[in-house]
């Protein structure tokens, strides 16, 4: 944010009359050629574009909109999205918080599904890689930004790093309350009844609760949030985080955030506690028995494996000499009870890391609340 | 190996260059020119304009072109060029009653005030496959060329006389029909009818407040009659298309006349603020439709008529027709009138009629759901055991053979 606010070097719109009317030649003028010190040059994109693509007045609208986030946790805060070269629902929210937020130093890593070469993921990378230059990494460790579909990292988030998220659907109760006015009245009073109802009922018919992905969460002990569709299982990595997490739905025009160590719970009842999924089985890669699996179906006779989700933790694990034999010896991990679990602050550190701690980070950057704005 | 942690790169650049040949086809073949797409498929380059929401034709041809004809992807090319533009101003409202229409129809009134021009249409045309299109063999002479005695009855358009004929007139004749009273303008029909009060004057309806802008601001319902046109400017043909079909088949109460449709360049204006001076930067196409639409009286007003309106880019008279109905319907709550159809129902016609974003929504699933679908095979493998070991129950000898089995 720091950053971006020196670099914003915008000339002086040239008089109407010399732009003529012709839209074609002020679309010339303005956008296929450089403009001032941020522009990137991209060939992939048949042309020259401003940094990250959006014009600085759009950033600084979205920027804004962010800050409100920022400042009501959980809030969706409208804002006037715009299109995005890709399509809705291919990540557009999550695209122009990066492009609003990233500067030159900042290192972008992209994720869809947990890995960073799903064709999405090396899709949305690409394009800010040409209209940015900035550099681009799988490790989570050395990203400053971390953009996501449908996952949180394995790896613990740091306070110098933000998540971006790709949201289809803010409103966590959509699929109970279709009107959009209904719903944000229901949240301006607090209003969450609906909600208890759905897990009530599931528990009533399923003796469970059959949310397992888009799980709902109440922020700061006031807005009931979607955490976009991540698995249930990376809810609780989302509380007490130190990382800033912001989320963007482009096609409904909305974002919203969770700042740095704030309380996010899951939605449940004290005798039905929240959960997260569980697996009987190790990653067939590293031997992980503490991440999310991906099924892979090897045949049509039915053989499966099980691999991490999450292709940076498994291929760091391998690099720290782990293998898919040591599985062998490590225990199976139980449902965990959300209430119970602090993934910054309890998670063991893993006994495979190399020792002589890690690396010196990355220049990155600092959270949106700690800048100077 | 699985594909599903290695290869996007590479199957994304070489799919990539697959789309490229597909998009060429033929090599053999002529490439197909953005002056001809512009002449010759004009009406398809209107509609992405006017979907696209950016009134450049060159840059709309190129869309088409690169889209293969797919009309919603080359608005959604469109719309992606169009944000990446600095906004620099709000041109002055444009006057379309000085517009010099190359079409004007009422189907209310047989004669109106500077006259009824049928224009180029197809409504009155007979859909019949011409052969004479095929191959070039079009039959109509080039500009300037004299025209062969005899050679409109043989080919070319069966026996319409020679096209450009008309084309060549059409600046050179009057248009039959009482004269206009205020010199050139063309006062709107339904603006005669205001003159008994027997329709909403536009002052009724308009409001001085700063235009709402959808692309700078979010849509939020309900929305201000000047923000649900903007959507409805924006919003897909066929879906609006549809919609207006609903509501006059009975899913909705629009009853509605073509008061009138015009069709012609009118000129922009834009206020400089260096120079405190308006000044005209160009000429759009655009075609208006106004409806008048029967109202038996109800929020505070007598039984009159009601306006519907709509506005295009280009020739669009479908479209602009059904946005005429659709914005009618869409002010039932305003007129206390019953709301029984989707139509009528603001949220759910300014929330689906976008196609960029509806086409966008559904197709994102294509994109791998690997991790939500893992997340459903687990619930429902959990839950499948939950029921068999209930169903299995604790029988009397602790084994298994449920009371289903039982029963059998």
């Amino acid at each position: 944010m720091k950053t971006l606010s020196k670099k914003v070097t915008e000339k002086s719109p040239a008089p109407i009359q010399e732009r003529g009317g012709k839209i074609w030649e002020i679309l010339k003028a303005q956008n296929f050629s450089a403009r001032g010190a941020g522009a990137a040059k991209s060939q992939a994109l048949g042309g020259e574009y401003n940094f990250a693509y959006l014009d600085e007045d759009t950033k600084r609208e979205i920027r804004r909109a962010l800050l409100k986030a920022v400042a009501i946790p959980g809030y969706q805060v409208p804002f006037a999205g715009r299109e995005m070269p890709m399509p809705y629902g291919w990540g557009t929210g999550g695209i122009q918080i990066t492009a609003s937020i990233i500067g030159p130093k900042d290192t972008l890593k992209v994720i869809d599904q947990g890995s960073d070469d799903t064709t999405n993921a090396v899709s949305i990378r690409t394009f800010f890689e040409a209209l940015t230059g900035v550099e681009t990494t799988s490790e989570t460790a050395k990203a400053s930004i971390i953009q996501t579909r449908h996952r949180i990292p394995e790896t613990a988030l740091s306070g110098e790093q933000i998540m971006v998220y790709q949201v289809p659907l803010p409103e966590p109760m959509r699929h109970l309350e279709p009107s959009e006015p209904e719903t944000r009245s229901l949240h301006a009073l607090f209003e969450y009844g609906l909600m208890y109802l759905k897990l009530y009922e599931d528990i009533t018919k399923h003796k469970e609760i059959t949310i397992s992905y888009d799980y709902p969460v109440l922020v700061a002990d006031r807005y009931a949030m979607s955490p976009s569709p991540i698995p249930r299982f990376d809810n609780p990595k989302l509380n007490q985080s130190k990382a800033l997490h912001l989320f963007g739905a482009g096609r409904e025009r909305r974002v919203y955030a969770i700042p740095p160590h704030t309380k996010v719970k899951s939605f449940d009842f004290s005798d039905h506690p929240f959960r997260v999924q569980s697996w009987d089985k190790k990653c067939a890669i590293c031997g992980a028995g503490d991440s999310y699996l991906d099924e892979i179906v090897q045949d049509d006779q039915g053989n499966r494996m099980f691999v991490c989700s999450d292709s940076d933790h498994c291929q760091k694990r391998l690099k720290e000499g782990a293998s898919a034999l040591d599985f062998e010896a490590k225990s199976e991990i139980s449902p965990v009870r959300a209430s119970e679990r602090d993934f910054e602050k309890d998670r063991p550190s893993s006994p495979l890391k190399a020792p002589g701690g890690e690396k010196p980070g990355h220049p990155v950057k600092k959270p949106l609340s700690q800048s100077e704005n | 190996m699985y594909v599903a942690v290695k290869g996007g790169q590479k199957a994304i650049s070489e799919a990539h260059k697959l789309l490229e040949v597909t998009r060429r086809g033929d090599t053999e073949l002529a490439e197909i020119s953005l002056a001809q797409l512009q002449n010759q498929l004009s009406l398809a380059v209107d509609r992405v304009q006017a979907e696209g929401s950016l009134y450049a034709p060159r840059m709309a041809a190129l869309a088409v072109k690169q889209a293969q004809g797919d009309l919603v992807e080359a608005i959604f090319l469109l719309r992606a060029a169009r944000a990446s533009l600095k906004r620099f101003g709000y041109s002055e409202p444009i006057k379309t009653t000085a517009m010099r229409p190359r079409r004007r129809i009422s189907g209310t009134f047989k004669d109106i005030p500077g006259g009824q021009i049928l224009g180029p249409t197809f409504d009155y045309t007979h859909r019949l496959l011409k052969p004479s299109l095929m191959d070039g063999e079009d039959g109509v002479r080039k500009v300037g060329q004299d025209r062969e005695p005899g050679q409109d009855s043989q080919k070319g358009l069966g026996g319409l006389g020679d096209p450009l004929e008309a084309w060549e007139d059409f600046g050179a004749q009057a248009p039959e029909g009482p004269k206009p009273s205020n010199g050139g303008e063309l006062t709107g029909v339904a603006s005669i009818l205001e003159l008994e009060g027997l329709i909403e004057t536009i002052e009724d309806l308009e409001s001085a407040q700063r235009p709402f802008d959808l692309t700078r601001e979010p849509l939020e319902v309900p929305l201000n009659r000047g923000g649900r046109l903007q959507a409805l400017a924006r919003a897909d043909e066929g879906f609006l298309l549809a919609l207006a079909y609903s509501s006059q088949r009975g899913f909705g109460s629009v009853h509605p006349f073509v008061a009138e449709l015009r069709l012609g360049p009118v000129e922009l204006e834009f206020r400089a603020p260096e120079l405190d001076l308006v000044i005209t930067v160009g000429e759009i196409e655009v075609t208006e439709c106004q409806t008048a639409n029967q109202f038996k009286g109800g929020g505070g007003k007598p039984p009159m008529f009601t306006r519907g309106y709509g506005l295009t880019f280009g020739h669009n008279e479908r479209k602009a027709l059904s946005m005429a109905i659709v914005d009618r319907a869409l002010r039932s709550r305003e007129l206390n009138e019953a709301i029984k159809g989707p139509a009528q129902n603001e949220e759910f016609v300014l929330y689906h009629s976008d196609n960029v974003e509806a086409s966008g929504f559904v197709s994102h699933i294509k994109l791998p759901h690997y991790v939500d679908f893992q997340a459903e095979l687990s619930m429902l493998r959990e839950m499948r055991k939950k029921l068999m070991a209930q169903k299995e129950g604790p029988g009397p000898d602790g084994e298994t053979s449920g009371p289903e089995s039982k029963k059998e």
